[in-house]
């Protein structure tokens, strides 16, 4: 049977995917990020998954703004790397893994989860720098088959975070299921406190930050119990994108150990925050 | 009973009602991604604004790059920072003018931990 091996909470801010890009990780201003990677990176290069199910937003690149699903799984051979208006991010194509992917869209759906599918789908940078965040220098070919499942974060009324807990929780019963011997890795992204926007733009909430890092390991139904406003209020316009990281949470059991986690302030606009899990409730 | 759209000081949150009354400018916005349209948009700014039937309010705002004002129009953020690249700017160039500070006061202000509002 699959298992759920690791869960990887990371923001996707663009610009981490542009300073590996453009080799800029030992400059000054990247050097502290990158370095709190590290670690992280090691343990998860010892323990590579079959999949990764990446829960992550589109902003306005290969989703276009004229359907907004609330939540939507691709179940694609392959996805495209998606030009942002700059030419595509020089990482490799992103592999499907099809068949475990209509495995989970029949069981979500069973379990009264109605998810939109995608059977052609670009991923942006939400998807490919949580990747790259993951792993550096891929080469050829990222490590592992990915299934991307998307959350409306940009448009209100998004899920709510309760929502998204309890998405998280079926989504780890559905891959559980699978009959195959899958190693699963679950991200969830997005994050941490930032609004581009409005008089409030470049809000950070470092307080929020702290208290959202800690309660995704010991307390998420106290983040579930927040509303749409309190994430916007706190955590900024933008900063909603942290109920992603629920469902990542939802997935892995009761008991997980905290392998690592880094909190830097800036990544341009934002807080980039990277908690990593290991599932021991498999 | 369903939710109200959070109001939230010195924030924009978009909706459904803000999509549709935006939808032609994030429309135009989106469709700088194609380096054809870019060129397009670049000869003739004017008549690119026309051939997406942006309101005259949307057209000025684009035309004189009034990055608030497009966010008051109904811009989504993530659709009028495609404008934003098309200039050449960065979304720390766009922080810098939502809060009335240069771009690098505003850069300075998050390598200082960010902006906080208690």
């Amino acid at each position: 049977m699959a298992e759920v091996i690791w869960g990887l909470a990371t923001s996707h801010v663009p610009s981490i995917g542009a300073a590996m890009d453009h080799e800029k990780t030992q400059d000054p201003y990247w050097k502290p990020l990158f370095d709190g990677y590290a670690p992280a990176r090691e343990w998860m290069a010892r323990h590579t998954p079959d999949v990764a199910v990446v829960v992550y937003n589109d902003h306005a690149n290969a989703v276009d703004m004229s359907v907004t699903p609330a939540f939507a799984l691709g179940t694609a051979e392959s996805y495209r790397v998606a030009d942002e208006g700059w030419g595509s991010r020089p990482v490799p194509a992103v592999t499907g893994a099809p068949e475990f992917s209509d495995h989970l869209v029949k069981s979500l759906i069973d379990a009264s989860f109605d998810l939109t599918v995608y059977q052609e789908l670009d991923v942006d940078h939400g998807l490919t720098v949580p990747l790259s965040v993951y792993c550096p220098d891929p080469g050829e070919r990222w490590p592992c088959a990915v299934v991307p499942l998307l959350v409306n974060v940009i448009q209100y009324p998004q899920p709510t975070a309760a929502r998204c807990l309890a998405l998280g929780r079926a989504l780890g019963e559905a891959i559980r299921s699978f009959p195959e011997d899958l190693k699963v890795a679950v991200f969830g992204t997005g994050g941490m406190s930032h609004q581009l926007a409005g008089a409030r733009a470049g809000l950070i909430n470092q307080d929020f930050d702290r208290m959202f890092l800690d309660a995704i390991e010991h307390d998420p139904e106290k983040l579930a119990a927040l509303t749409r406003e309190e994430y916007i209020r706190e955590a900024g316009s933008e900063g909603i994108e942290l109920i992603m990281w629920l469902i990542m949470r939802g997935a892995l059991g009761p008991r997980i150990r905290r392998v690592y986690e880094s909190y830097h302030v800036p990544a341009s606009n934002t807080a980039a925050g990277m908690v990593l899990f290991e599932n021991l409730s498999r | 009973m369903s939710s109200t759209t959070p109001r939230v000081p010195g924030t924009y949150v978009f909706d459904a009602a803000e999509n549709r009354r935006g939808r032609a400018l994030n429309r135009l916005c989106g469709s700088l991604k194609d380096a054809e349209n870019r060129e397009r948009f670049k000869a003739d700014e004017a008549a690119y604004c026309e051939e997406y039937g942006l309101t005259a309010e949307q057209r000025d705002a684009v035309l004189r790059r009034d990055w608030n004002r497009m966010m008051e129009l109904g811009g989504s953020i993530f659709y009028v920072f495609k404008l934003a690249m098309v200039d050449q700017k960065s979304m720390q160039y766009l922080g810098g003018v939502f809060t009335g500070m240069t771009t690098e006061e505003f850069a300075q202000a998050l390598k200082a931990g960010g902006r906080n509002f208690g």
